[in-house]
């Protein structure tokens, strides 16, 4: 089961792409926000949003807010998803955020994560105040009615909750080992 | 005509895919014959040459042909490309008019 709004964010050090450990202190430290989201390489979902996410990262970058994405499948199964295919994605896509292998995939199961992409928005005092999908269009980003990750980026940067806390995760499932 | 459409649950595009498709064939006025394969495993998966989820095949024909081999066969989610370069896990409606223009012997713009 996925986090509960208001939760602490789980800790973790991971791999990032670049080989440095990251963890998540060394995230949340200084940051109005910190949105950890769960991700890949092979999913049609991911690969709809990544552009608005990358986006919306290099929007609020300015603001103190951070990102970080872990991609928790199975490499084996999804060979499109392995630490080198990531590696090769972050840099083609030019990732603003560090891109985390959870390799033993403890941390996708300690976040409750199910889906790719799934967003978990902390505040700065590390409380979960947004779960879900980034925004209700995953096929047209021209379609996009409801901004739920940019619209709670704003209330948690103007002081306030987000106008909604939580939406289904839409996307690929994770690929467990 | 007859279609297939092969889908796997956990890819939450197949019912927006489906009634895209239904409603192209009613825009177009066809009628087909319509069978919905759900694919459950890695073994059914092989055997049909699945390449993801959804996958449309009218008459026998993939509506992308070229998409299937970017698509590893196995239980994921298919990726389209839009004609503007976008990916996406619902197929693009121009290919899948495209396919029920060609199995029905009309013009198509490709």
């Amino acid at each position: 089961m996925a986090l509960k709004i208001g939760a602490d964010a789980p800790a973790f050090e991971l791999k990032n792409v670049d080989g440095n450990t990251v963890s998540l202190e060394s995230l949340k430290d200084g940051a109005s926000a910190l949105a950890i989201v769960f991700s890949c390489n092979h999913c049609p979902y991911v690969l709809a949003w990544e552009d608005r996410l990358i986006q919306i990262a290099r929007d609020y970058a300015g603001e103190g807010v951070r990102f970080a994405l872990i991609n928790a499948n199975d490499p084996v199964k999804y060979p499109a998803d392995s630490f080198p295919q990531m590696q090769s994605r972050a840099q083609l896509k030019s990732y603003p955020f560090p891109y985390l292998h959870d390799e033993t995939q403890e941390v996708a199961r300690a976040y409750g994560a199910e889906r790719t992409p799934e967003v978990f928005l902390f505040d700065a005092s590390g409380k979960l105040v947004y779960h879900g999908a980034p925004d209700d269009n995953y096929d047209n980003p021209l379609n996009v009615k409801k901004y739920y990750l940019r619209e709670a980026l704003d209330a948690v940067l103007a002081g306030g909750t987000p106008p909604v806390a939580e939406t289904p995760p839409v996307g690929c499932t994770i690929k467990w080992k | 005509m007859k279609i297939e459409f092969l889908y796997s649950e956990d890819c939450p595009s197949h019912a927006p895919a489906l009634e895209r498709l239904r409603d192209l064939l009613e825009q177009e006025d066809l009628q087909a014959d319509l069978r919905i394969v759900r694919v459950e495993t890695d073994e059914q998966a092989q055997s049909l040459c699945f390449p993801g989820s959804p996958t449309i095949r009218v008459d026998g024909q993939d509506i992308d042909p070229e998409g299937t081999t970017a698509n590893p066969v196995g239980l994921s989610c298919r990726v389209y490309r839009t004609s503007d370069g976008r990916f996406t896990p619902l197929p693009p409606e121009d290919l899948v008019l495209q396919a029920l223009r060609r199995a029905a012997g009309r013009q198509t713009s490709d």
